[in-house]
C-alpha cells in the first residue's frame, strides 16, 4: 500500500468512531419522530436534549440557546438574514469582513441586492481585523457586525473578545462564524460578548449535515424555516435526531481532547512550516505567525507555481491539500482571502493549505517534507513565472 | 474530472524547457487569470523543426502547451498557424467546459511565437483569432 496523507482536515474531518457508536442507535432503532407524543419517542427527545446541553457547554451558553441547523451554511444564512431582517426597523447596515466564508460573503451580498447597506471591512497582512475599522465603519444604522472566528484559508484567529465588548457596549448584535474554531480553540460565548454563532459538527470529528446557531437569550432573529413547531418554532423540521446526537458526541469528544490535540497538532504543524520554510526556496507563509492562527493550519505560497498543479502532483503522492487558486474553483479570480492579505495574484494563485488533524502524525509531516520540495522544483524548472523571478531577484540584487 | 491523455500531459510533459537563440518566441496569459504560456520555435526551411515550451498554470494548461507543441513539431510555419485551440482539446480527449480557455493559450502563444518569427524574418504579422479572456472565464462562474 502506498502511502495515503490526508492534510485536508479544515474541509472535513472524519466521523470519530465513537461518535458513529453514539448515532447508530437513532437509525435502526429509536427512530420515533421526536414530534410523536407517545412514549417510543422520549428516548429521542431525550437524546435531542442531552445533545443541546454538550453544544451548550462546551460554547458556555444555556441549554435554550441553542438550535440545531443542517450545518455552518445554514446557521450564517440564518444569523445574517434573521437579525438583519428582524431588526431592519432599527437600521439596515450591516458590517463584517472581506475574508469571511462565502456562506457569510454571499448572504451578505444577497442582504446588499435587498435594501441593506453592507461594509466589508479589510483586514492587516496577516488576516486580522482591525477593531479601529471597525469603530469607524459603525453609523447610527449599523444592526449587526459579523465577523468570524478563526479564518478558513489561513487560519488566523479574530481579536473577538476586543469585537464583542465593543458591539455589546454599542447595542449592536455581534455574529461570530466560528465553524474552524469550536471544540479546536477556547469560546466562550458570554465572556466574549457573542450573540450569535454557527458552528458545523464535519469539522470537529462528527457527522456532515449538521451544526447549531447559538443565539443569546433576547437576541431579536426572524424565523428560519416555517413549518412544524420544531426548535421552538424558528426552523420547522423533523430533526435531524442520529445527526444531532453525532453533533453532541463530537463537541464533547473533541473539546475534550482540546489542550492535548492543540498542543500534538501544533507542533506537527510547527514542524511542517519550518520543514517548508527551510528547505524550499522562496517560500511565504501566509497567514498570522503561529501563536494566532489556529493550530492545525498552514498555507503557503510558492512563486511561479499554479495551486491545482501542486494538489495533483501531491494527490499523485497520496497526498490530499487544498490551494486558494482560481483554476481549483473555475473562476477567474484566485482566493478572496489571500487577496485581501495583500497577496499578489501569482502568489494567491500559487497557495497551497495543509491541516493537520487527529491521525496526523509526525511520520506523515516528514513524508510530505520529503516529497514536496521536488515537486516544487519540477514545477517550478517548467514556469515562465519562476524563470522572470529568479532574473528580477538577481537583477535587483 | 480531466482524461487519461490530459492527466498523461500533464504528469509528463512533452517539449518542456528552452531552445537557445530561437527562431521566435511566443508568450500569451497573465498571471491575473493564473495562466502564462511561453513557447519557443526553431524553424528551418521553413518548417518548425523544434518547440519547447515553459508554462505557469493548471493541469489543463500543461497538458495544453504539450500537446499543442507535439501537434506543430515538423510541421510547416503555415500549417501551424492553422492549429485551432479545438484540435488541442480533441486531442486531449476533451477538456471540462471551465478549462477550454486553456486550449485557447495554447493556440494564441503559437500564434505569438509564429508571428515573432514572421517579424525576425520581415514578413508581415498575421491576425490571430480574437479571444476575450475576461468574458471566458465570467462565462465560468
Amino acid at each position: 500500500m502506498s502511502r495515503q496523507v490526508y492534510l485536508d482536515y479544515a474541509a472535513t474531518t472524519f466521523t470519530a468512531p465513537e461518535v458513529v457508536s453514539a448515532m447508530t442507535p437513532y437509525f435502526t432503532q429509536s427512530f420515533g419522530n421526536p414530534s410523536s407524543i407517545y412514549s417510543f419517542s422520549e428516548s429521542n427527545r431525550k437524546a435531542m436534549g442531552i445533545a443541546r446541553q454538550q453544544v451548550a457547554d462546551v460554547l458556555g451558553a444555556a441549554k435554550e440557546e441553542i438550535f440545531f441547523t443542517s450545518g455552518g451554511t445554514e446557521a450564517d444564512n440564518w444569523a445574517l438574514k434573521g437579525v438583519a431582517w428582524r431588526n431592519r426597523s432599527k437600521g439596515n447596515h450591516v458590517i463584517t469582513t472581506k475574508i469571511e466564508h462565502h456562506a457569510v460573503l454571499h448572504t451578505a451580498q444577497f442582504l446588499q441586492e435587498n435594501g441593506f447597506e453592507v461594509t466589508y471591512l479589510d483586514v492587516d497582512a496577516e488576516g486580522r481585523v482591525r477593531l479601529e475599522d471597525l469603530k469607524n465603519a459603525v453609523t447610527e444604522k449599523t444592526i449587526l457586525v459579523s465577523v468570524m472566528f478563526a479564518n478558513n484559508e489561513i487560519g488566523t484567529i479574530q481579536p473577538i473578545a476586543e469585537i464583542g465588548a465593543f458591539c455589546r457596549e454599542k447595542g449592536i448584535i455581534f455574529h461570530t462564524d466560528a465553524v474552524q474554531a469550536v471544540a479546536h480553540v477556547p469560546i466562550d460565548v458570554k465572556a466574549m460578548n457573542i450573540d450569535l454563532l454557527s458552528l458545523s459538527a464535519h469539522k470537529f470529528y462528527g457527522p456532515k449535515g449538521v451544526g447549531a446557531l447559538y443565539v443569546r437569550k433576547g437576541i431579536k432573529i426572524d424565523n428560519f424555516m416555517h413549518g412544524g413547531g420544531q426548535e421552538r418554532g424558528k426552523r420547522a423540521t423533523t430533526e435531524n435526531v442520529a445527526g444531532i446526537v453525532g453533533l453532541g458526541a463530537a463537541i464533547e469528544l473533541t473539546a475534550s481532547r482540546m489542550k492535548d490535540a492543540s498542543s500534538r497538532v501544533g507542533k506537527l504543524r510547527n514542524m511542517l512550516i519550518d520543514g517548508v520554510m527551510k528547505v524550499i526556496p522562496h517560500a511565504k507563509l501566509n497567514g498570522a505567525p503561529v501563536s494566532e492562527r489556529l493550530p492545525n493550519n498552514s498555507n503557503f505560497s510558492f512563486i511561479g507555481i499554479e495551486g491545482e498543479t501542486l494538489l495533483l502532483d501531491l494527490d499523485g503522492a497520496g497526498i490530499y491539500a487544498s490551494t486558494g487558486s482560481a483554476c481549483s474553483s473555475g473562476s477567474l479570480d484566485p482566493s478572496h482571502v489571500l487577496m485581501a492579505i495583500g497577496l499578489s495574484h501569482e502568489q494567491a494563485h500559487g497557495s497551497l493549505r495543509m491541516t493537520l488533524g487527529e491521525e496526523t502524525s509526525e511520520e506523515d509531516i516528514r513524508y510530505v517534507l520529503s516529497v514536496l520540495p521536488a515537486i516544487v522544483e519540477r514545477r517550478r524548472a517548467m514556469s515562465p513565472l519562476w524563470e522572470d523571478f529568479l532574473k528580477n531577484t538577481q537583477g535587483g540584487k | 474530472m480531466y482524461s487519461e491523455k490530459v492527466l498523461d500531459h500533464f504528469q509528463n510533459p512533452r517539449n518542456v524547457g528552452e531552445i537557445e537563440n530561437p527562431d521566435g518566441v511566443g508568450q500569451a496569459g497573465n498571471p491575473k487569470c493564473g495562466d502564462i504560456m511561453k513557447i519557443y520555435l526553431r524553424v528551418e526551411n521553413e518548417v518548425i523543426t523544434d518547440i519547447k515550451f515553459k508554462t505557469f498554470g493548471c493541469a489543463s494548461a500543461i497538458a495544453s502547451s504539450s500537446m499543442a507543441t507535439e501537434l506543430v513539431k515538423g510541421r510547416n510555419i503555415d500549417e501551424a498557424w492553422n492549429l485551432t485551440n479545438s484540435a488541442v482539446a480533441e486531442a486531449l480527449d476533451g477538456l471540462p467546459p471551465v478549462k477550454m480557455h486553456c486550449s485557447v493559450l495554447a493556440e494564441e502563444a503559437i500564434h505569438a511565437a509564429i508571428n515573432d518569427y514572421r517579424r525576425r524574418k520581415g514578413l508581415p504579422v498575421l491576425e490571430g483569432k480574437e479571444y476575450d479572456h475576461e468574458h471566458d472565464h465570467a462565462h465560468q462562474h
